[in-house]
């Protein structure tokens, strides 16, 4: 399964505010604290490495 | 003169005066520079094979203090090979459960308990100076029974000479010095090899910048035979993470992640030790119970090996050859499965059963498996050590995740305790022909199996093996002067079936002296087997 990089999220504007709201109050570092658990935990839902380094080269690019 | 550089817990080898000490220089077949672990085990396989063998130690005995602790199911199992393993599973101590600590939390347990069925347990733990102990008990036991090893203490080797099919070494003893030769040489001298250095050959990796304090401490208090690791360790002054680990007689490991930037001399006064260990041990029982610093240390670490482990005449094994750092306790583990992959080798050329081609596979092997090894250890240091703010924050996120989050323990690394390496891909494999088991695939070391009343790999004998299960193979079979041992076995479900059949309804495997195996097919091919041994000895 290729990484999927069309438009996926049935609410773009809503899941933006709630990402943005998780970050609300947080110092820097909790906030990377924050993305890290969070980027930890969908990697793991993602499964597929192949996936996750197509994911790591289109992030880097 | 010959220096003495560190104590003797054992003094098993005085020197003694030989008469080839005032004779021109005696020629021996095989020369091993150390007497560490791996130079008495690659002797004792040696000598048991056989092959007369000279092992040269600086010292007169097995040095003291606190290195190795975790000896592996591997080992055991070629300790058993070797005749030595019962004596270090009675003494050993063992163990199962881990527990892994983020500051005062507690993240998680696991249990070790290796897959019922195997001979030995997944781990033991051991002082490294009674490891090597039993190793020298057993080269005695084999001497009185004519084994021609031989043991010179006190013999410094301080030059080294590659001759058109030969080595001369310089010799130095308390009574001068004198020259050897040797067709064949197995430098075992350590991580620091002075052979290395005198042949002008590299050892290059990467250096950890990081200190670890060693505190092995004698006392009686009621800890459970587990392994507790910290991360961030709670108690005062205890570094970045900190391991607490049981071993005979009493004593415990103890170790503390200093950092870099320390006054070593300052780290190792007594009274500063105690306070760090004194913070631990309330820490975890309320109150400090009485205990004895045995040993202590300040370590480095460093991840690198030599580019080839064979030069002309000269085998590089264990510290020498390569060094890894202890997370996962590769370093003693691994070399000891390099002298297995060397000895059987080296006695079938000396008996002119295998080209010298045969020897050219040590090195391709065992580099590969170094390079599995330093990767494991250098991922757990990564993980111990995190190098910038980001790589703090994903590590500290995999320790938090992990209390709550089944999926982020195994990404938690405090190293990955040592497994032998499968030889996928390599020169001497035959082909892999029966739809099996992965675990047993070509390349992979056998994986013990319980016979009856005892197991399977005490089944396989010094030489090559041809294993049948549920299908027949020839009462005997000689190839290119190697005669190769039948094991006929019938199997319908259990252990056997499971890790050499899986969905095959039978199959035959051809396995080498150090039980790897070379080749496995559904039905006996007598070409096809003769063909696979020929390449397992060098011949095609
Ligand atoms: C803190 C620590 C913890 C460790 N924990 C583990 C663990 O849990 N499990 C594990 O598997 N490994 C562990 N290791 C690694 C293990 O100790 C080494 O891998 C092992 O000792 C290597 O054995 P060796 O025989 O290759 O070398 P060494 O043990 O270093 O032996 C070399 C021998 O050669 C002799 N010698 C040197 N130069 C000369 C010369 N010129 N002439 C004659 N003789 C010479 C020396 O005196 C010595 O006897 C640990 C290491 C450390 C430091």
């Amino acid at each position: 399964m290729p990484l999927n990089t069309a438009p996926n999220l049935p609410d773009p504007d809503g899941f933006y505010d709630e990402l943005l709201r998780a970050h609300e109050g947080l110092s820097q570092a909790e906030s990377e604290a924050l993305n890290a658990r969070l980027i930890l935990i969908l990697c793991n839902h993602i499964g597929d490495g192949e996936v996750l380094r197509e994911a790591l080269r289109a992030a880097a690019a | 003169m010959v220096d003495v550089r560190y104590d003797i817990a054992f003094r098993l080898y005085p020197y003694v005066r030989v008469s080839a000490q005032d004779a021109a220089p005696l020629r021996h077949p095989v020369v091993i520079v150390g007497g560490g672990p791996i130079g008495m085990a690659a002797a004792l396989d040696l000598g048991k094979r056989g092959t007369p063998v000279l092992v040269l130690d600086d010292h007169e005995g097995v040095g003291q203090g606190s290195r190795a602790i975790c000896f592996s199911k591997r080992t055991l199992e070629i300790a058993d090979r070797l005749g030595c393993a019962d004596a270090m599973l009675a003494k050993g101590v063992q163990w199962n459960v881990g527990r892994v600590f983020h500051g005062p939390e507690r993240i998680f347990e696991f249990n070790l308990q290796a897959e019922a069925g195997h001979k030995y347990p997944a781990f033991i733990n051991l002082q490294q100076p009674y490891f090597e102990k039993f190793i020298v008990d057993e080269i005695r036991a084999a001497q009185a029974a004519g084994a021609p090893i031989e043991i010179r203490g006190q013999n410094l080797v301080t030059g080294l000479a590659q001759n058109d099919g030969f080595v001369t070494l310089e010799v130095e003893t308390p009574d001068g010095p004198y020259q050897i030769e040797a067709d064949w040489l197995i430098a075992c001298d350590g991580a620091r090899s002075p052979l290395r250095d005198m042949m002008g050959l590299g050892f290059e990796g990467r250096a950890f910048e990081d200190n670890f304090l060693i505190a092995d401490v004698k006392m009686t208090a009621d800890f459970p035979t587990e392994r507790w690791f910290w991360f961030e360790p709670p108690f005062k002054g205890a570094g970045q993470s900190a391991l607490l680990h049981k071993q005979p007689d009493n004593i415990w490991r103890i170790d503390f992640q200093l950092g870099w930037n320390i006054d070593r001399k300052a780290e190792l006064d007594p009274a500063r030790i105690r306070a760090r260990v004194d913070a631990m041990l309330e820490a975890q029982t309320g109150t400090i119970p009485p205990y004895e610093l045995e040993w202590t240390s300040i370590y480095t670490f460093q991840c690198r090996r030599m580019e080839k482990f064979r030069h002309g005449r000269v085998f590089f094994a264990g510290d020498a050859a390569h060094q890894v750092s202890p997370f996962g306790a590769r370093g003693a583990n691994s070399g000891l499965q390099d002298t297995e992959n060397l000895a059987w080798k080296l006695d079938l050329v000396l008996r002119g059963l295998a080209p010298d081609a045969l020897l050219d596979s040590y090195s391709p092997e065992r580099v590969f498996a170094a390079d599995e090894n330093i990767l494991n250890s250098s991922r757990a240091t990564d993980f111990l050590t995190p190098k910038s703010d980001v790589s703090k924050a994903f590590r500290n996120a995999v320790l938090k995740l992990a209390q709550t989050h089944a999926f982020a323990r195994p990404m938690v690394n405090s190293g990955r305790l040592s497994v032998p390496c499968t030889y996928d891909g390599l020169p001497l494999n035959g082909p892999d022909a029966l739809n099996g088991p992965a675990r047993s695939r070509v390349g992979a070391v056998c994986p013990d199996v319980p016979l009856g009343e005892g197991f399977l790999l005490n089944q396989l004998g010094r030489g090559f093996t041809l294993l049948g299960i549920n299908t027949q193979v020839p009462d005997s079979l000689t190839e290119s002067g190697i005669a190769v041992t039948p094991l006929q076995l019938s199997a319908q479900d259990g252990p056997l079936a499971e890790r050499y059949l899986g969905a095959a309804p039978a199959a035959v495997y051809l396995i080498r002296p150090d039980q790897h195996i070379i080749a496995r097919w559904p039905l006996f091919n007598d070409a096809a087997t003769r063909q696979a041994l020929r390449r397992a000895i060098g011949k095609a």
